[in-house]
């Protein structure tokens, strides 16, 4: 059989990139509201908010192991996967790489530790500030991870010389032109997610009739996020639209399976974009409406993908429908949360079945948003690794086709036995739910004492957790 | 080009390497020993003590394979692909061992499957390290700076003998660090296992002093041409040197000092391999400097690791003199 290395080298890197996105886009957002519970019961003193951040901080550890591990993989898959890259584009990329490596990595994983085994041997506060430095952690991550990522999407502020990209503007190749909107983007995108999923377990429990006071914090503080962050992605995904139809029109074209660029673009609901006939089948559109949203105004051009050759057009089914999907659930989620603001203003929403009940069932939507938007872009960038730098095709290993397809074999199992697994587990927490006690909250100004003997204050006041 | 910029950063990398070698050295060497635990408690207490550190020492490897891509991308882009197999298989299994951290204390039924992933893994892990050593000690085929030779190439018996040697001695920094962590059962196991992990470790690093210079001439006259020999004498010495410490310790039932002279020795071996590749990246044709980033990709760089190595050295060891002394039993979020 003859395998196509390139094409076994991507396949490989999509399973392991897509499986590693579903942590992060998990853990960003949990650590986040782990942290502002435990803010919140340091202030507040209300037991049940600790209890609710113990609870959430054993489902993040799972989730947080498996991001790590996925995570190092990467790592390492720039050089035993993309060797021509590395080199190509390491003058550029690897130190952004480098860079998330010294201030966010070692940030989160070190307090993770405290975090994680600190509830007894350190002070509150200690607890609380390791929580905030996990939540700050994963967040500075997300920053280079997307400067390094959008700067292969917008390269800029470098020089070719012989073929390798040499720095010329550090802060031009960081805040290069995409690089804002997708951060905003991305960031706003795991907050969502992680919002979905409180409030989906806080629903599950109030239509069981488990943990009512937990419930209702986790949905009020769920259903806050989604009315306040969903409409405001809409926003933020608009103008990253925008960004992209100046730097990636073709990008843009292939989402809106937009052929003829001498024509307005129509809004096109559904259709089977046929590469071959350079056609859409099976069309529903309404006129005009593309080039309404993209141009802001009726009548106005953007470029069709008839404008480059096919050899430099993107394949167009997963971008096209990844991108409806992604939007689709986006309205669902600013449905969610707006018609869940509404019942809880009318004082109706612990009591509305039909709506507990669909939300209940919904926690997995944010994360195929995720990934969907994820498509969107690396295939919408697609024939291009760095966008009018270095093609996909030439930025190989030299490594044979059986490694590459032995390996893919290994991962898709050993990825599936885990993510089987973890979900397994994760499953069996949020069964089990929150219990224990709370350690009493501390008085203002705790920690004026030494640090041992609070400690050791901190450790008489707990009662046994397990 | 400056020519200190990448010794310098040859030298930041080998103390990140060196620093991984130990810091999940211990750890996986805990992993590796834990099928030898008597029960369900023992297992619990040595998973323990390496649990809220296990993370971050992982993080070391992040930088030793990122930082050799900043700083070395056209050895970085070498080395990937000669190693594909054994790199790929030592992430695999770090997968394992890693999400077993978790896995295995909400399991019920499948607990003995973790136990396995976490040693299997740890082993695995420790094995494929071994082989990567080898695989760049023995050199590596390169044509016109990119790798040239087939997908087994390291697949060799000095491969093999190293790829058991890591998993000897990770032990032995395991064993050592459980009889400084633990107590009780536990730790005296460890304490008996250190001591034949000691032997075999030395045994190990004289097969492999003796093999490198016989089988890789460049190695020779590193180490036996004058006036090296004068200055590379007492390499050999001092190693001995730390081992005797390590068994002295161990029979006086010292608790601390067998696992730093174990280090020590570690540190020392370490020593030998890099006299014995320096300056040489991809023995034995690419040198550190012929590999090098642009110098405004490693200057950049720089500048950060300056700024925040010694910020992030600073809490690691915050957060170990938090978690210092015995580990108590029961003690854990689970």
């Amino acid at each position: 059989m003859d395998l196509d290395p390139v094409l076994l080298a991507r396949l490989q890197f999509a399973f392991t990139v897509t499986f590693h996105i579903i942590f992060p886009s998990f853990t960003i957002g949990l650590s986040a509201f782990i942290a502002t519970l435990l803010v919140r019961w340091m202030l507040t003193g209300r037991e049940h908010l600790h209890r609710l951040a113990r609870f959430w901080t054993k489902i993040f550890a799972v989730s947080f192991a498996m991001g790590v591990v996925s995570g190092i993989v990467l790592s390492y898959q720039f050089g035993t996967n993309w060797s021509r890259f590395s080199v190509v584009a390491g003058n550029v990329v690897g130190p952004l790489i480098g860079y998330e490596v010294l201030t966010a990595f070692f940030l989160e994983a070190t307090f993770l530790g405290v975090m994680l085994f600190g509830w007894r041997r350190v002070p509150p506060w200690l607890h609380v500030m390791s929580a905030i430095f996990v939540a700050v952690g994963t967040a500075i991550s997300a920053f280079w991870i997307l400067a390094a990522n959008s700067w292969m999407q917008t390269p800029v502020g470098y020089e070719l010389r012989a073929g390798v990209a040499y720095p010329l503007d550090w802060l031009a190749i960081i805040f290069n032109p995409s690089f804002p909107y997708r951060l905003a983007h991305m960031l706003t995108a795991t907050y969502l997610t992680t919002s979905l999923v409180v409030l989906s377990v806080g629903a599950r429990y109030l239509l069981a009739g488990r943990h009512p006071e937990e419930s209702r914090t986790m949905m009020r503080m769920g259903i806050g996020m989604l009315a306040l962050l969903g409409p405001l992605q809409l926003l933020i995904g608009d103008q990253h639209g925008l960004n992209t139809l100046e730097h990636q029109p073709i990008k843009i074209a292939a989402m809106e399976a937009h052929w003829d660029g001498s024509k307005p673009g129509a809004l096109v609901l559904f259709a089977w974009p046929d590469e071959k006939a350079e056609m859409n089948r099976f069309e529903i559109a309404i006129p005009k409406a593309g080039s309404l949203i993209l141009k802001h105004d009726p009548n106005g051009l953007f470029p069709g993908l008839k404008s480059v050759p096919p050899a430099d057009r993107p394949p167009l089914i997963p971008v096209f429908f990844a991108f409806r999907i992604m939007v689709g659930i986006g309205l669902l989620m600013i449905v969610a949360g707006l018609v869940g603001a509404w019942l809880w203003w009318r004082r109706r929403l612990f009591e509305a079945r039909w709506y507990l009940w669909p939300v209940a069932h919904g926690w997995w939507l944010g994360f195929v948003a995720v990934i969907s938007g994820w498509i969107v872009t690396e295939t919408g960038r697609q024939p291009w690794l760095v966008h009018g730098v270095l093609r996909t095709a030439d930025a190989t290993s030299p490594v044979p086709a059986a490694s590459i397809a032995t390996t893919l074999a290994l991962f898709v199992l050993v990825y599936g036995i885990v993510f089987a697994m973890g979900i397994y587990y994760i499953n069996r927490l949020i069964n089990k739910g929150p219990e224990g006690r709370a350690v009493e909250p501390p008085e203002m100004g705790t920690p004026v004492r030494p640090l041992s003997s609070a400690a050791e204050a901190g450790r008489e006041i707990l009662s046994p957790q397990r | 080009m400056e020519w200190y910029l990448p010794v310098i950063w040859a030298a930041l990398i080998g103390t990140a390497v060196a620093l991984y070698v130990i810091l999940d050295g211990f750890d996986l060497g805990t992993g590796i020993l834990f099928p030898y635990a008597g029960n369900e408690r023992e297992r619990d207490q040595m998973m323990n003590s390496v649990a809220p550190f296990w993370d971050g020492n992982e993080t070391w490897l992040v930088l030793g394979g990122g930082g050799l891509w900043v700083a070395f991308p056209q050895a970085y882009a070498v080395v990937m692909p000669a190693l594909y197999i054994p790199v790929i298989i030592m992430l695999l299994a770090l997968v394992f061992r890693g999400v077993a951290f978790e896995f295995r204390w909400v399991a019920v039924t499948s607990r003995k499957y973790w136990n396995f992933a976490f040693s299997g893994g740890s082993t695995l892990a420790a094995f494929c390290q071994g082989l990567i050593l080898g695989g760049l000690i023995q050199g590596i085929k390169v044509e016109n700076g990119v790798f040239a030779g087939g997908p087994f190439d390291w697949a060799t018996p000095f491969a093999g003998v190293c790829g058991l040697a890591v998993v000897t001695g990770y032990a032995l920094l395991g064993a050592t660090w459980l009889v400084m962590k633990t107590e009780g059962a536990v730790a005296e196991r460890a304490r008996g296992q250190a001591k034949a992990l000691l032997l075999a470790v030395l045994a190990f690093m004289g097969v492999v002093s003796l093999w490198t210079p016989l089988a890789f001439e460049w190695i020779a006259a590193r180490w036996f041409s004058t006036p090296n020999i004068y200055f590379l004498w007492p390499v050999p010495l001092v190693t001995a040197l730390a081992a005797l410490m390590v068994w002295r310790w161990l029979d006086a039932g010292r608790e601390v000092p067998p696992f730093l002279a174990s280090i020590a020795l570690f540190l020392l071996g370490y020593l030998g391999l890099v006299i014995s590749t320096f300056p040489y990246l991809v023995p034995p044709t690419l040198t550190i400097w012929q590999t090098a980033a642009a110098p405004a990709s490693q200057i950049f760089m720089l500048v950060g690791t300056v700024a925040l190595l010694p910020v992030i050295l600073g809490y690691i060891v915050f957060v170990y003199w938090l978690f210092r002394g015995k580990v108590r039993e029961g003690e854990g979020y689970h």
